[in-house]
């Protein structure tokens, strides 16, 4: 308890204020980063499910199964299994397997499939008889996309964000076991490694106070654009 | 008037393949002229759906022609299709507005697609909602409106690409009687305000009798009868159009061989009791209610109901001419082949 109470002491906050300071700022650029990345493949991934599903506006049975089998291999892999399975290609491509930049690469590649399946998920919600309007009035298949499925499962889009987001910062932290940097590098070096308790306890409260800031936000967001409800 | 707008040549339409085929539509004809409210009519399963699908391709039918205003719509590619479309809209059961767009923006919605500048649409939108009556719902959301309103909505949206064809899918049949009343005097007064022909799908005979002027009646995937709603009214000679005519599915003929039957279609009148029970008080004339199908909304009357009219040939010209002086009824005599 006593180690607990160094977290109030002005010499714990000099030894690793700088260090918890950084950590927060390693875990929001991997985080903000991955999440883009994962975003910019799994949506667009995501969209693909949709349009070539059974009852989508463009079916196609062998690449949606083609498409659903990688999407789902993607997502078997424990994400420190993926991460250290990859390194080769992760180095390939940003030149490193450590570091910041080294964990956005695997977090990238386990997200981005995540992604596609929150996306799939909000846009079914769209009423198949909305797209019909939609079809009936001579709507491409792209201005489908653009105008009708994306804005009308924007609540449910920004909702997944959430989750989505959670789940990259959990992974983040993973990635910190191999020295990725972030909260959770702080709290395997220090909190686990070195025994600092008080450091543990630091890095756990950020990240629980984490979650629950991007919770509410993204909820509060979802609700106050969400026009079915008023 | 009088030049055909549709004509379907020899539709068929199959769904599945090999031993699970599923023929949903057979041989289909039909001659929908330019102007006119067309009604389709049958039970649900007959097909109604899927063959106005089959008119803007939303379902591309497996053999057979549609030509729509000169235009044989299965020959075009997706581009001249989707062209095409705007020219025979579509409003549906349940309205298919965008939920998380204002009124004002659902109705630009077509227009937007079609590239129409934003303020020439703007404006055009905020025409079309005055034309449905709700130029002041223009901010609101989907949501925020009554089934009534959002059809309303729907019908504007609908009319942003100027259509030649408005095609009606069960548009009123998620509607309470009276909002479905005024939906469907809308629909009449914006065939005759624009001249837009007006195709009605439907399994309720009264939206038929309300404002169609001919009617196809679709059974199991084939058209069993076809012609002037007067005369199939009168006259039902299939089983299929006895079924949509008379209420509660009853035979006239195997009720009564002997008199005179009448059909009296309710509309949105005095209630049917003091009908049938003032006919007996002013006219000393009982007559027999052989089927109804009626609803009293709010006080009034909605459906319709078959009675056998008295033997004797004065009585029951008395209570004939009784039920035609009331307001909002419709007296049809039904004939009868004995």
């Amino acid at each position: 308890m006593a180690d607990l109470m160094e977290v109030f002491s002005a010499a714990f906050w000099e030894q690793y204020g700088n260090l918890l300071w950084e950590g927060i700022l390693d875990t929001f650029v991997m985080v903000g980063i991955s999440t883009f990345f994962a975003y910019l493949i799994g949506l667009p991934l995501g969209v693909l499910l949709i349009l070539t599903g059974e009852h989508g506006i463009a079916p196609h049975k062998l690449f949606h199964r083609v498409l659903g089998w990688v999407i789902n291999v993607g997502r078997s892999l424990p994400f420190i299994i993926l991460m250290i399975s990859i390194t080769g290609f992760t180095r390939l491509l940003v030149g490193t397997y450590i570091g910041v930049k080294g964990a956005i690469v695997p977090l990238v590649v386990s997200a981005a499939p995540f992604i596609a399946r929150m996306v799939e998920t909000s846009l079914s919600e769209v009423d198949a008889g909305v797209i019909e309007a939609a079809q009936s009035m001579g709507a491409s298949t792209f201005q489908i996309v653009w105008k009708v499925y994306l804005p009308e499962s924007m609540p449910s889009l920004v909702l997944g964000g959430s989750i989505s987001i959670i789940t990259i910062l959990a992974y983040a932290a993973i990635a910190g076991s191999v020295g990725a940097g972030g909260l959770g590098d702080l709290a395997i070096r220090y909190g686990y490694n070195r025994k600092v308790k008080s450091m543990m306890l630091v890095t756990v409260v950020l990240l629980i106070a984490l979650v629950q800031i991007i919770q509410t936000v993204f909820s509060r967001v979802s609700a106050k654009i969400d026009r079915r409800l008023k | 008037m009088s030049d055909t707008i549709i004509q379907v040549r020899n539709l068929s339409k199959v769904f599945g393949e090999g031993e699970n085929a599923v023929c949903a539509l057979n041989q289909i004809n039909l001659d929908i002229l330019q102007g006119e409210i067309y009604g389709i009519i049958g039970l649900s399963g007959a097909g109604k759906s899927t063959l106005v699908r089959c008119l803007n391709l939303l379902e591309r039918p497996t053999s057979g022609s549609v030509v729509v205003d000169g235009r044989e719509m299965t020959s075009l590619s997706e581009k001249e299709l989707r062209q095409a479309r705007r020219s025979v809209t579509m409003i549906f059961q349940s309205f298919n507005l965008l939920m998380q767009r204002t009124c004002l923006h659902n109705v630009c919605f077509p227009m937007t697609i079609s590239k129409v500048p934003r303020e020439k649409a703007r404006k055009r939108a905020l025409e079309l909602l005055d034309l449905v009556g709700l130029s002041d719902k223009a901010k609101a959301y989907p949501a925020q409106l009554s089934g009534g309103q959002k059809q309303r909505v729907a019908i504007a949206r609908a009319l942003a690409t100027d259509p030649k064809v408005l095609l009606c899918d069960e548009a009123t049949s998620a509607l309470d009687p009276t909002t479905t009343n005024s939906i469907l005097s809308l629909l009449k007064e914006l065939n005759a305000k624009l001249g837009v022909t007006v195709v009605v799908i439907t399994h309720q005979m009264s939206v038929i009798e309300e404002i169609c002027s001919r009617v196809a009646i679709l059974d199991d995937g084939a058209i069993v009868e076809e012609g002037r709603v007067e005369d199939i009214f009168a006259n039902p000679s299939t089983d299929a159009a006895r079924r949509l005519v008379y209420p509660g599915g009853v035979i006239p003929e195997q009720v009564r061989a002997d008199s005179r039957v009448v059909r009296v279609a309710f509309n949105g009148g005095t209630s049917y009791h003091p009908l049938i029970a003032s006919l007996a008080i002013d006219c000393g004339v009982k007559v027999n209610i052989l089927g109804a199908d009626t609803r009293n909304i709010d006080g009034k009357a909605f459906g319709s109901m078959l009675l056998g009219l008295p033997e004797d040939k004065n009585e029951a010209a008395r209570a004939l001419s009784y039920i035609r002086s009331q307001h909002n009824v419709t007296v049809e005599e039904v004939e009868y082949h004995g």
